[in-house]
């Protein structure tokens, strides 16, 4: 077995492929091209190997060995169903999200027959179905395998983490519906407990053993070795590693990952957000060590109008207009000085909305015994380390002002974004990689990660030619290193 | 039934204030309930336990401190989630700032579920009368 490892990212517009030298710990090369999900994936993955091979040798065993991820075909499209909206969907919510889907739909209370038909119409991959703390409410849940074991084609795979009570009259409910129903642990087992991991892997089991066969994303079994998980589940394994560590490889502690995409913006917490300030209770559900919000709406493409509207409450430069009108005509690195200012600025307003939306709040009361302040959400305002990745950011002229919006700010004390962090990059979108070799081989992902998430005043090279996307860069691009 | 219901009481938060739920427990169990006492701050996810493991029929919960709506958001959600639907919500005490409109903490509780309130000055064992009348209202409607 040689040290050279392969790892791809097949999204919706690229396929990206990424080589390292485990024996030497460095980065060999990367490729990518037009991603080919709509006719055949293994035509693109064919011709990210030849075009990688022009730079770096590898062999056909290596090919065989390399992992992936995935967010092409609409990535992982999961609708929730719960009980109350701030508990068991929330809670299912979360759980959807930390395994790296993309919700497309959340319902609570009794499902009625138009909800139905409405889930039947979004045909997710899979239905999160939650509802009741383990032993508490029944009935709901119930109501809702029913209507679900009655849906038509769209609905196909159920994970059910509700109230375990619940789950012998579920199944017997979904008996001979023909739907894939696995049962996991209650995502809420007890007022105010959130325990997501269960149904974390469930999903990601669900997502190797099925969701990739019927998007035609299992195809490329013929050539590499698996699609181990949805692309922000990897990016989400990075960030943890990256904070913790391995045995005998210290991580760097607690931090706060932005990715600005071209259409959401991903926002990664591995810190446990706990008030830094002793006199502040914490109130609502509670936080995930390792959180992963996105928002849908604010992407440096697709989404570009959200973005525009609140870059546009506050005073915004001359030529803003033609800029943006510029960018969404080519989806391409900004020309001139007037796209350039106005691609930055696009960039730290979806940087900052997202984080103001991830970071948790203050709110003070007065009471009769004096002020009291409540914390809802996480305080991240400790947090040691801000980490930049997406092409928005990484490529961009001015890395240091993109991210400059995840901090915290004087003027909005009660954000509590991170005060001090020191700033880093994945110059080189490689996180994705490495959450995947994570899997196998911690330690070096951990050595690896030091060395190529590098701090923002030493970064190694000119800003390659960047477009929107977490997928930038011109199409046939290559970066040997 | 050798008893009336089963009652759960305590004041909720860390609101310390003990005497007014000491009250309230012994008068309920002089009426002839039995009562779970749960004491002083008392988290609002252990009166939801409680309640559970009980079966309880109603819980009377005291706040003196004023964080009552704090203490208290979504508790009714809760409940559902728990699976005690139909659990009578009573709550009593100093329930906001001074000053205020006892009016408007009526008014704002019982839009978030709770289905009595009372002032701290009320008379425990009027409180008692309604508890009696809501459970004989909620068993009749049962059968």
């Amino acid at each position: 077995m040689t040290a050279t490892r392969l790892f791809v990212d097949f999204g919706s517009t690229f396929t990206k492929l990424v080589a390292f030298d485990l024996e030497g710990e460095r980065l060999l090369g990367r490729a990518q091209v037009p991603s080919t999900v709509d006719t055949d994936i293994t035509i693109g993955l064919e011709q990210a190997f030849a075009l990688l091979s022009e730079t770096v040798a590898f062999g056909e065993d290596d090919k065989r060995r390399t992992v992936a991820c995935s967010s092409a075909a609409g990535g992982l499209r999961m609708v929730c169903v719960g009980l109350v909206p701030e508990y068991t969907l929330e809670a299912g919510r979360r759980a959807a999200l930390g395994a790296g889907a993309k919700i497309v739909g959340s319902f609570s209370f009794e499902l009625t027959e138009s909800e139905i038909r409405e889930i039947e119409d979004i045909r997710p991959d899979i239905v999160l179905l939650t509802g009741g703390t383990d032993g508490g409410n029944k009935k709901v849940i119930v109501h809702n395998a029913a209507m679900l074991s009655r849906a038509g084609k769209g609905v196909h795979n159920v994970i059910v983490a509700g109230n375990k009570s619940a789950y012998d009259h579920v199944r017997a409910l979904f008996a001979g519906s023909h739907k894939n129903v696995s049962f996991s642990r209650n995502v809420m087992p007890e007022i105010g407990v959130l325990e997501v991991d269960a149904a974390n892997d469930k999903i990601r089991e669900l997502f190797i053993a099925r969701i990739t066969e019927a998007k035609g994303i299992a195809r490329v079994r013929s050539l590499i070795g698996d699609v181990l998980m949805p692309t922000p589940a990897a990016v989400l394994e990075a960030a943890t590693l990256l904070a913790d560590g391995a045995p005998g490889e210290p991580g760097l502690g607690e931090l706060l990952m932005v990715d600005v995409g071209g259409a959401t913006t991903d926002v990664y917490s591995v810190a446990k957000g706990t008030p830094t300030n002793v006199l502040v209770r914490f109130t609502g559900l509670p936080e995930p060590y390792a959180k992963r919000t996105v928002e849908g709406d604010l992407g440096l493409y697709h989404n570009l109008d959200t973005l525009k509207a609140i870059a546009e409450r506050q005073a915004v430069p001359e030529g803003f207009e033609e800029a943006v009108a510029a960018m969404c005509r080519h989806n391409s690195v900004p020309e001139g000085a007037g796209q350039t200012a106005c691609h930055l600025l696009l960039s730290s307003v979806a940087v900052r909305s997202a984080v103001d939306r991830h970071a948790g709040s203050l709110k003070t009361l007065i009471t009769p015994n004096g002020e009291v302040t409540l914390q809802r959400g996480k305080d991240l305002t400790q947090v040691a380390w801000l980490i930049g990745a997406g092409g928005p950011v990484s490529f961009s002229a001015d890395p240091g002002a993109v991210l400059a919006g995840a901090l915290f700010e004087p003027d909005l004390p009660t954000v509590l974004k991170p005060k001090a962090p020191e700033m880093l990059l994945d110059e080189q979108y490689v996180l994705f990689a490495l959450g995947l070799l994570a899997q196998s081989e911690p330690g070096a992902a951990v050595r690896l990660m030091r060395e190529y998430v590098v701090p923002l005043a030493a970064r190694r090279s000119a800003p390659p030619a960047g477009g929107s996307g977490k997928e930038p860069e011109r199409s046939g691009d290559h970066v040997p290193v | 039934m050798d008893h009336l219901g089963c009652i759960i009481t305590g004041t909720v938060g860390v609101d310390a204030h003990v005497i007014g739920t000491k009250i309230i427990s012994r008068a309920l169990r002089d009426a002839g309930f039995k009562v779970v006492e749960l004491g002083a701050q008392t988290p609002a996810e252990e009166f939801i336990m409680a309640a559970q493991e009980t079966a309880a029929d109603a819980m009377l919960i005291s706040s003196l401190y004023g964080m009552a709506e704090q203490d208290l958001e979504g508790f009714r959600d809760k409940c559902t989630e728990a699976g005690l639907d139909g659990i009578l919500l009573y709550l009593g005490g100093i329930l906001g700032v001074s000053r205020r409109d006892f009016a408007e903490d009526e008014a704002k509780f019982k839009g978030l579920g709770f289905d009595r309130v009372y002032p701290p000055e009320a008379d425990v064992r009027a409180a008692i009368e309604d508890l009696k009348g809501d459970l004989e209202r909620l068993r009749r409607n049962d059968v």
